[in-house]
């Protein structure tokens, strides 16, 4: 029996890409700057060292010609995982992604699997420039054949990063960059929840937010201060993007009666929206107000210096639920 | 106020390309005398008549079938067809120089490919009958399904060429015994501009894939020259990967055999990557969608014309070989038949159940697709014509019982369409092929 061990969400990537790699010789990591360096965020720190260059592979600066050689290898028996160093570099590679990987099996008549995992440091709020810091998880929500995780705790991490490995379908890994440096549990020795159900963080009875990667402690803070003034505000971490776990939002809304989902990609054509609708023809009679959205603007990712005004923060939860209860 | 500068004197006189550095292989001449070359000519000295006889046959048969596609296109039982007329060397030359676990990335045009490789003929044209994505299992063909956006398939090669070495090491580590393999990506001269084809081969070069490229240059981009598409043969490119590049002339079967059968064995070998640059033509349109007559010459036409490559090989054979006329007939004969068949297989063909695309999306249980697949079967069940076992009820110009398309002119939906005899029948244009590059 293992004691659970206190690691940062970045270093429990690393220990479950290691586990990975230990009980699978198929598994393979492949990305830009991830042997030697580590990887722009570290987190495949060491890999290399103890797997060899044939099992952590530096490509060359290519992020179509890593996700398709990913499927080639896919095809080959292999499973691969790339690292797309930050979010803005995915759309190179996606056409590889939404025309390729996503369709081989249904192209195929299901002859053929393509388990690749692609892991994505995701989301704002590091002070970096432009094409560092977007939410890209509706481009790949909309796409049939992907399915997409994102943790937002340490013990998530470890966990997703192996059960996304070990899907036969392919998986993108989106990765809540700001919050690598998260502290939390690491129980090794628990296996890990369904990393396609929606968790219930924090029970309450007068609201719903829904949140999911970086924006989870987040909600977490804003059901905090709403509870100050009296509300007792429930906090579900969505955890797979695609597919959704309906079934425990809608548990939740049934009982509250209201819901805020907040993400930190803009609003308009958003998961949010998909969310509301969805929550709105499941539980309309049971909705006390309009399933409301709380997400960034219809612009650009905005420079460092006002990128905080651009992210939802806890008080822009806190808005949405005011607007919520005034109905 | 004087007039601007018109673009073409701003530019000034467009550069010159430079001369091609890369000399052509060619084994069998125009004429269909054979040549000698000292480096490719010893590949292909087991080369009797009779294997001569069977590449004809192959040439043959693929031509014919693709003529029945063609004409099936036009009576509106396929969706499209991408002819492959005058590309028969380039295809079935190539294909014969791989061994059965070699593995083959096509794109659509490769069906004489896709022949050799033992799909039939009712899997490759349910493809084009809009009937399958794929059409055939690539694990029993070693052969992947077509890539209709073009230029993904080459990095796909590439990563299973690196998984074939990653195998080979594994083995040699083991002390086990392996048949060594290699990969083979199709592509044309239009595809030879996406970048994806770049991003492939810098990456077979950094991991010295085993995997050969091999572009059909057929001339053609739809309705883009080969003169907009590159200042330099597509071989050369490979000096700039830093691997072999190779020019063939892609209507002579002979060089085009020896040249692939030189590449896959380097690449077996773990020699690493080569470019191959088949130089043919493509004599029909880009697709049955197309119209050449609208951007190319007639003089351009018939000066390929003289150089098909079926002719060229008859040529060889009657006169180096004696083969006479009770050969060439009874080719005539098979591939007619096997024409004959394909086209009574598609008219047999019955359109798929929709329901059944429900089940290979994921390759894991999913709850959405189970939720909408659930709600389809109950609106399906809602109809009062449901039939008891679940099966479709038609609807509005999908093809009926017995697999015909509506007729244009019929009504469907609520709007009428309009027939035009300028363009195929209704349900046969597809106005998604514009990547059919």
């Amino acid at each position: 029996m293992t004691e659970p061990t206190t690691l940062t969400l970045g270093r429990a990537v690393n220990s479950g890409l290691r586990r990975a790699m230990e009980e699978d010789p198929k598994v393979l990591l492949m990305g830009e700057d991830i042997g030697s360096l580590g990887g722009v965020y570290r987190v495949t720190e060491g890999l290399k060292k103890d797997f060899g260059a044939h099992r952590v592979l530096d490509t060359p600066l290519g992020e179509a010609g890593i996700v398709g050689t990913a499927v080639g290898l896919a095809l080959r028996g292999y499973r691969p995982v790339c690292e797309i160093q930050f979010d803005g570099f995915t759309f190179p590679a996606f056409n590889q992604i939404t025309t390729q990987l996503a369709k081989m099996h249904n192209r195929t008549a299901g002859d053929v699997s393509v388990p690749v995992t692609i892991r994505i440091p995701y989301g704002g709020l590091i002070g970096s420039v432009e094409h560092h810091s977007e939410s890209p998880e509706a481009y790949f929500a909309h796409t049939a054949g992907l399915r997409i995780l994102t943790p937002s705790s340490p013990q998530d991490a470890y966990w997703m990063t192996q059960q996304a490995i070990a899907c036969e379908d392919p998986v993108i890994v989106l990765e809540p960059k700001r919050r690598y440096w998260l502290k939390g549990e690491v129980d090794t020795g628990r296996p890990g929840t369904d990393p396609f159900s929606a968790q219930v963080l924090r029970p309450g009875e007068d609201a719903t937010v829904v949140a999911w990667g970086p924006l989870v402690p987040v909600a977490l803070a804003a059901a905090e201060a709403a509870a100050e003034d009296g509300r007792s505000v429930e906090v579900i971490d969505l955890r797979s993007l695609s597919p959704v776990d309906f079934d425990t939002l809608e548990d939740s809304v049934r009982r509250t009666g209201r819901m805020v989902v907040a993400h930190e990609a803009p609003t308009f054509g958003g998961l949010g929206g998909e969310i509301a609708a969805r929550l709105t023809e499941r539980a309309f009679y049971a909705l006390e107000a309009p399933v409301l959205r709380v997400g960034a603007f219809h612009l650009p990712y905005p420079v460092a210096a006002v990128e905080d005004q651009y992210v939802p923060d806890l008080d822009r939860i806190l808005e949405a639920l005011d607007r919520s209860f005034a109905y | 106020m004087d007039a601007a500068p018109s673009l073409k004197a701003a530019r000034g006189a467009a550069p010159r390309a430079p001369e091609p550095r890369t000399r052509l292989v060619r084994l069998l001449d125009r004429e269909g005398a054979l040549l000698e070359d000292a480096d490719f000519s010893p590949w292909v000295a087991d080369v009797d008549a009779e294997q001569l006889r069977g590449l004809y046959r192959s040439m043959a048969l693929a031509r014919r079938f693709d003529e029945e596609a063609t004409n099936l296109q036009r009576q509106g039982q396929l969706v499209l067809w991408a002819p492959l007329r005058g590309q028969e060397a380039a295809q079935v030359g190539s294909v014969r120089a791989l061994r059965p676990d070699d593995h083959v990335f096509p794109t659509y045009r490769e069906h004489a490919v896709a022949i050799e490789r033992g799909v039939a003929a009712a899997e490759l044209l349910g493809v084009f009958r809009g009937h399958a994505a794929g059409g055939w299992k690539p694990s029993e063909h070693h052969m992947n399904v077509y890539s209709i956006v073009l230029g993904s398939q080459v990095p796909h090669a590439t990563g299973y060429a690196m998984g074939v070495a990653m195998d080979r090491r594994a083995a040699e580590a083991e002390g086990r015994e392996v048949e060594p393999t290699a990969v083979i990506a199709y592509f044309g001269d239009g595809t030879s501009t996406q970048g994806e084809v770049h991003e492939g081969m810098v990456f077979a070069a950094s991991y010295d894939a085993p995997v050969v490229f091999f572009v059909q240059n057929n001339q053609w981009a739809i309705s883009v020259p080969f003169s907009t598409q590159s200042r330099v043969p597509l071989a050369e490119r490979a000096a700039g990967y830093g691997f072999e590049g190779v020019r063939v002339d892609g209507n002579d079967v002979l060089g085009v055999l020896a040249v692939t059968r030189w590449a896959m064995d380097r690449a077996r070998r773990g020699e690493g990557p080569v470019l191959v640059e088949a130089e043919t033509y493509r004599l029909g349109a880009h697709t049955t969608a197309d119209d050449p007559t609208k951007y190319r010459d007639r003089e351009d036409e018939r000066r390929w014309a003289q150089l098909d490559p079926l002719v060229r090989l008859e040529a060889h054979l009657r006169t180096r070989h004696g083969t006479g006329d009770a050969f060439f007939e009874d080719v005539a004969r098979a591939a007619q038949d096997y024409a004959d068949e394909a086209r009574a297989t598609v008219l047999s063909l019955s359109p798929p159940r929709f329901e059944q695309f429900f089940d290979t999306v994921y390759a894991e249980p999913h709850p959405l697709v189970e939720e909408e697949r659930a709600w389809y079967r109950d609106y399906v069940a809602g109809f009062a014509d449901a039939s008891p076992d679940g099966q479709d009820p038609p609807a509005d110009g999908a093809p009926d019982d017995d697999g015909a398309p509506a007729a244009p002119g019929a009504p469907t939906a609520g709007l009428t369409v309009a027939a035009d005899p300028d363009r195929p029948a209704e349900g046969t244009a597809s106005g998604t092929e514009e990547d059919l590059a």
